[in-house]
């Protein structure tokens, strides 16, 4: 009994923190087409953005979800002006151009920072269930994870600012023949993807060491979620994220860590030919 | 001044010449020590202070005059935590640098790549670093600890203090997996249980299904021959599940590039680990040590145990040169298979002569406030791993690296 519901919470966690590392790039390659390979990176600033916040005095909560987030939505935004807005539309000069990126923040990362391990301790203690013992931040990321999905759903459907984000992101001519700057509505929703990377870096920051490549841990499991997801971008990411965590979890627990990772690529891989334009491709058609 | 292309070919023809000349004219008055470690890239943490050690013993060893009455240079290359760049300066070394001796690698990838090329050019090899042990190579002198010289000082003390029934958990490469089968066997012959082994890639860095597994199993003591920042996260998830008070800890890894300094205390404290060195290890030579590397360096909180072992390869070296009274490689050899000894800052350091590897005092230590407090010295531990593979006496021209049976 006790078992089963340390398993449970394993699974959720899985799930949320699928959902937060894929939900910035959701945005920035889901619906902007931006193939954001330093999408690892913009993670790996929001785990320094935190520490260095902390070890100046912050409260772990005020850095982990206002400070990491608005410092990489402002490199993101810098990065959109001074690189991206020249790209939109070329995909595959997105791939080359933000791979320079990546290189180029680990680089300067490791210029700032060292090429060591950093990380802060998790700032909520364990609990026991029964005869377990769980790691109480596990809660606090899945609670941010469905604040992040519904935030993310209302914003979307109900306020008029997400209507013009989704109308510019399927036409951006007609939006601009309605009077909206897709320019400037392409920056903001870049804005929101990177400072989302950066709140789901600094968020997981806690739970590992941070080295200045640690974002390349991230972006592949990042990238295999969002395509998996298909077009939709909320029911996409937590279709994806729910079956691949699930199934991770599942032979992990079973098996060994390894076997759960390579149980993930296998599902990603066997999902893509089956569902070739991801879940929300033949599922939940027409939804967000 | 007109200058026509002429002219200026000729004259810097010329002075490159000058400038080359020296060199050849002291080639003969200087020992030549190459060195070949990774000062950048993402093993610097190992490299740098290795670096560091490499250089404060050549200076300590050129101001009491040298070896032979020559000064030491160094001939440093740095291989950017690159295995490519290893094979290419090794190369430089030994055949355009012609130096003497080589100090270095880190990875036992980058000793495997160089290990051949100083074996073939004759030039005298020394690997300065903690490994799984098994190389079998008379060119190569290795002083750093291997997986038996550890475990078996841990494994007992650890039992000792938590209990019986082990879980280990290692990193999948050969390190890891020849560490787990040591430790598997000092839990056997102690009369304890393994009750689970797993392995983890170095990207691994999500414990949390790990460590519900291992409340399943409910042992009394995890050991961790976990490796590098990723791995680094299951101290920290272990400590934030509330387990660090409940089940104790040990590792074979932490702490050898200063961890201790990463994990806070309420994160660090009470972790059991067994190295040659310790910045809290009350002897002399390590007073001294510390001490000249504040001197040269203005920081000294960077010495790890490589950085050490990297020391003490430069001691033993020097030692070596002086008794041979020569510079030629076999009477260098001969001197160091003699057995000698030198008094290092992580206690005495003597070869062993059959396999070429060190005989260390081994320190069990415990995490305590960020420091490695030292619990007990165990005094002169054989590298009884590779001596039961390797004979050096018996057959001098063995060239392998064994994979230790147990």
């Amino acid at each position: 009994m006790d078992l089963s519901i340390v398993i449970l919470v394993e699974m959720l966690y899985a799930v949320a923190s699928l959902v937060l590392i894929s939900a910035g790039l959701a945005v920035v390659f889901g619906m902007m087409k931006v193939i954001n390979l330093a999408h690892g990176e913009f993670m790996m600033m929001g785990g320094y953005a935190t520490i260095t916040a902390v070890n100046l005095g912050a409260n772990v909560f005020v850095a982990m979800l206002v400070v990491a987030p608005i410092t990489v939505g402002l490199i993101g935004l810098v990065v959109e002006r001074l690189v991206i807005r020249h790209l939109y539309g070329r995909l595959v000069d997105t791939m080359l151009a933000t791979w320079g990126l990546s290189l180029f923040f680990i680089g300067v990362a490791t210029m700032i920072f060292g090429n060591t391990t950093t990380g802060i301790s998790t700032p909520i203690p364990g609990f026991s269930v029964g005869d377990y013992q769980i790691n109480g931040y596990n809660f606090f990321i899945i609670l941010v994870a469905i604040a992040l999905v519904v935030g993310m759903l209302v914003i979307l459907k109900s306020t008029r600012a997400g209507l013009i984000a989704r109308g510019t992101m399927q036409r951006s001519d007609i939006a601009a023949a309605l009077g909206y700057s897709p320019d400037r509505i392409y920056m903001a929703t870049f804005f929101c993807g990177s400072a989302l990377s950066g709140l789901a870096g600094a968020v997981l920051a806690p739970l590992v060491g941070l080295v200045p490549t640690s974002g390349g841990a991230y972006i592949a499991k990042a990238f295999i979620t969002v395509i998996a997801g298909g077009p939709s971008l909320v029911a996409g990411l937590l279709s994806s994220a729910g079956l691949f965590g699930l199934v991770n979890q599942i032979f992990t627990f079973a098996i060994s860590p390894v076997i759960g990772d390579v149980a993930l690529l296998v599902a990603a891989v066997v999902l893509l030919r089956l569902l070739p334009q991801g879940v929300t491709g033949k599922f939940f058609k027409g939804k967000l | 001044m007109s200058l026509d292309r002429r002219a200026f070919l000729g004259r810097t023809a010329t002075m490159t010449g000058a400038a080359m000349l020296p060199s050849f004219a002291s080639a003969a008055d200087t020992i030549k020590l190459g060195s070949i470690l990774d000062t950048s890239g993402i093993f610097d943490a190992y490299g740098k202070p290795m670096d560091m050690a490499m250089r404060l013993a050549v200076d300590e060893i050129n101001a009491s005059g040298g070896l032979l009455s020559k000064q030491v240079e160094v001939s440093g290359y740095d291989t950017q935590s690159d295995m490519a760049l290893y094979s290419q300066y090794a190369q430089q070394l030994t055949r355009q640098d012609r130096v003497d001796v080589v100090h270095g690698g880190i990875l036992s990838a980058s000793r495997e790549a160089i290990r051949q090329t100083m074996r073939k050019t004759k030039t005298l090899y020394f690997y300065n670093v903690l490994y799984e042990g098994g190389v079998c190579d008379r060119n190569i002198f290795i002083n750093g600890v291997t997986p038996a010289q550890q475990v078996e000082a841990l494994v007992p003390y650890a039992m000792k203090k938590a209990g019986k029934k082990v879980y280990i958990l290692a990193a999948d490469y050969n390190y890891g997996q020849i560490t787990a089968r040591w430790i598997q066997k000092f839990v056997a012959d102690n009369g304890g249980e393994t009750v689970g082994l797993d392995f983890f890639p170095l990207d691994v860095s999500d414990f949390g299904s790990t460590i519900a597994k291992i409340q399943t199993a409910a042992p009394d003591l995890v050991i961790a021959p976990l490796v590098g920042g990723a791995h680094l996260s299951f101290f920290r998830q272990w400590a934030a599940a509330g387990m660090k008070d409940r089940i104790p800890l040990a590792s074979t890894t932490l702490g050898v590039g200063n961890e201790q300094l990463v994990l806070t205390p309420e994160e660090g404290n009470g972790i059991m680990v067994a190295y040659n060195y310790s910045q809290q290890l009350d002897t002399p030579a390590n007073a001294a040590f510390k001490a000249s590397w504040l001197a040269a360096f203005g920081d000294n909180s960077n010495i790890h145990e490589t950085a050490v072992s990297t020391y003490q390869g430069v001691m033993t070296w020097a030692k070596a040169v002086e008794m041979a009274g020569s510079l030629d490689r076999d009477s260098i050899i001969d001197a160091l298979e003699t057995g000698i000894s030198i008094e290092g800052p992580g206690g005495k350091v003597t070869v062993d002569p059959k396999t070429h590897h060190a005989v260390l005092d081994v320190h069990l230590m415990e995490f305590e406030d960020q420091r490695m407090k030292v619990i007990e010295t165990l005094p002169q531990r054989q590298p009884i791993d590779t001596q039961s593979v390797c004979d050096l006496a018996t057959s001098p021209n063995d060239n392998t690296q064994y994979e230790i049976q147990i």
